[in-house]
């Protein structure tokens, strides 16, 4: 790409206006689409409070039973974990914390649903919360079986009214919890995080401590991510051993340490031993990309086919003065990157304005999405391949020309 | 310079078959000022093409500076027309969406030479044609006689040995006409550069050291 280049792009797309803002309409509608997807996910799964650690976190969130007659999946029970990840070695810390669950809170006459996770007291050390006011409640708390919880704060505005609530108390499904602490709310794309009230886990009884599956869900903070081969060897070697008393013989346990994408990819395909599960969702999302891309890329392509026979005595000349095809399709190419990054910036913009509109409105409760340089990064290369993507066929069929004809203004 | 053997050129599109060329043998010398006439639809642009390596002939033998031409491949067709060859068209084709300068820079672009020397020759192949005065303007702010010393300046900025004309007075008036034919003179005569080029013009053809005349595709003088 050599300024010559660049200048002559520039100067192409300001002479043919009515070419540029149609391709320009097409472009920034595509990569809006796709730059939302990508700030979506990024927000679900690139490191952010209070996933601070989001990193070097892994997760069990399915176990699978299988035996020649029956198969089942579902979330761990408390049973499975203990028997898996607790004191895994190499591990910096281990926390179980259930479902999200639907618990109601009973103020005066009102009766208020709200989300809430029963967590362990070290859940609080892996994930970085901001308290408002007071602190989480501890392992003190949790083995002395004090009804304890922490709240968002938007939660506290809805019950308490603003003002100081540590110490005060609320009616959780007909038992008082006194408040240890106030959080600011968590979006909901934090899926570790996300509740509005935390409670501990309580006594754990007999049951419980024999379960398999269940309500929860394993979290393991590694010190680093280099430790995840050797902890998720160590956790496959503990779920090929587990057993229970009531086991029929050949049955077999699967499940899977995973990062907070694996995770993800696991059950939407419905197999708790596929290790290459990221892998494999990761292909999707490329591939819906790319499909996605596809249509208004051909529309693009289209459009620049129907430029060639305009520009073709341009493109007998260059040849004429020895310009080699590979040169004139890095010419046209790098035109077309220059069109679809100024869409993909204009496409960044309505991004912006589309996430604002998306926290606003209630289409997706508690959604608090943001752009970081990293999604306008992503953006931007998504902007660059759809350039070489859709410009590529037309540039190497305006290259193939020949001289005479296209110095003719002549057909392809 | 440059030699053809036996050169026949076929167009073929879907109805009909045209013969555009027959049995050429030719032989330019290094230094030459030659030109070439003939009626309308003769083949001349045809002849001109093929010497300038933007066609393949259909049958026969052509070398350009010793050079066979039958086989090679893109890449070094383009770096003999970028080095050896020069092209002035009867229509001008300047690029419009460049500048007067940015049109002469063209050849240079592929060839590696810096920003700062691509504008120093282009500006001094600009003064050669008399046009120092015009080098930020666009092609359409130009008279034809402009334009055509533009292109002029453009087919030389490279300095190669070989300028190819087809009708480059063909779209002037005759005053015009005069100056551009007066340009080709001095090339030719001051720096050595072979000259082809074609005309209608009897009064250019005869300023020409030899004129080689078709006649439906084939050479009769
Ligand atoms: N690209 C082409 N396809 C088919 N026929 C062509 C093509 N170019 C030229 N011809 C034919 O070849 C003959 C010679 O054309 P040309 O070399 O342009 O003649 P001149 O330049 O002497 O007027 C004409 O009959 C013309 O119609
Ligand atoms: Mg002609």
């Amino acid at each position: 790409m050599n300024i010559a280049n660049l200048k002559l792009a520039f100067r192409v797309l300001a002479r043919r206006k009515v070419f540029t803002a149609i391709s320009l309409v097409g472009i920034t509608l595509t990569l809006v689409v796709l730059m939302v997807a990508t700030a979506i996910l990024d927000n679900i799964f690139a490191a952010g409070k209070p996933e601070s650690n989001l990193d070097r976190m892994l997760f069990v969130t399915v176990v699978g039973r299988y035996s020649k007659d029956m198969s089942q999946t579902s979330q761990p029970g408390y049973g499975f974990l203990q028997k898996t990840i607790r004191d895994l070695p190499g591990a910096e810390r281990y926390a179980y914390f259930t479902q999200l669950q639907t618990a109601v809170i009973y103020s005066g006459a009102q009766r208020i649903e709200t989300q809430m996770k029963r967590v362990m007291p070290s859940y609080w050390q892996i994930l970085d919360f901001h308290f408002i006011e007071g602190a989480p409640f501890t392992a003190a708390d949790d083995a002395a079986d004090r009804p304890v919880a922490v709240i968002t704060d938007a939660l506290r505005d809805k019950v308490l009214g603003p003002g100081p609530a540590v110490g005060r108390t609320i009616n959780l499904g007909g038992q008082k919890y006194r408040i240890a602490g106030v959080v600011s709310r968590v979006p909901i794309t934090r899926m570790s995080a996300y509740a509005e009230v935390w409670v501990p886990i309580g006594a754990v009884t007999a049951e419980l401590q024999r379960a398999t599956i269940g309500e929860y869900n394993g979290l393991v903070l590694a010190h680093s991510r280099d430790d995840f081969p050797a902890l998720k060897r160590e956790f496959n070697t503990r779920v090929a051993n587990y057993t229970t008393a009531d086991d029929r013989p050949g049955m077999e346990t699967r499940s899977g340490l995973d990062t907070a994408f694996e995770a993800l990819a696991r059950p939407m395909l419905n197999n708790p031993a596929n290790t290459d599960a990221g892998l494999v969702l990761r292909t999707i999302f490329v591939t819906l990309a790319l499909i996605f891309m596809t249509l208004p890329a051909l529309n693009l392509v289209t459009l620049n086919l129907s430029r060639i026979l305009e520009r073709a005595p341009e493109i007998g000349v260059r040849k004429a003065f020895g310009a080699p095809k590979r040169t004139l399709i890095a010419q046209f190419v790098t035109e077309n990157v220059i069109l679809t990054l100024l869409g993909g910036a204009l496409g960044f913009i309505f991004t912006i304005i589309a996430l604002a509109a998306l926290n606003h409105t209630s289409f997706i409760p508690e959604a608090q999405f943001n752009v970081n340089a990293r999604v306008f990064g992503y953006g931007m290369l998504i902007a660059i391949f759809f350039g070489v993507f859709s410009g590529f066929y037309p540039a190497w069929k305006m290259a193939r020309l020949n001289p005479v004809n296209a110095l003719r203004g002549g057909a392809l | 310079m440059i030699t053809l053997n036996n050169i026949d050129k076929v167009y073929r599109t879907e109805r009909v078959e045209t013969l555009a060329l027959q049995n050429i043998n030719l032989d330019i010398a290094d230094g030459e000022f030659v030109s070439i006439m003939g009626p309308s639809g003769c083949g001349k642009s045809t002849l001109l093409n093929l010497i300038g390596l933007l066609d393949k002939p259909t049958k026969g033998k052509l070398l350009l500076d010793g050079t066979h031409i039958n086989g090679a491949g893109d890449r070094s067709l383009a770096k003999m027309r970028n080095e050896k060859l020069g092209f002035v068209f009867q229509s001008f084709h300047l690029v419009p969406d460049l500048t007067v300068l940015d049109n002469v820079e063209i050849p240079l672009l592929y060839r590696k030479i810096a920003a700062g020397e691509r504008k120093k020759l282009a500006l001094a192949a600009l003064d050669r044609v008399g046009l120092s005065s015009r080098v930020h303007h666009f092609p359409t702010q130009l008279s034809g006689g402009q334009q055509q010393r533009v292109a002029i300046a453009r087919a030389i900025v490279g300095k190669p040995r070989i300028v190819l004309a087809d009708e480059p007075t063909g779209n002037l008036d005759s005053a015009m006409g005069d100056e551009i034919m007066g340009i080709l003179q001095e090339l030719n005569e001051k720096d050595g550069t072979t000259v082809v080029m074609v005309t209608h013009d009897d009064r250019f053809a005869q300023q020409t050291g030899r004129t080689i005349r078709l006649f439906d595709g084939r050479q009769v003088a």
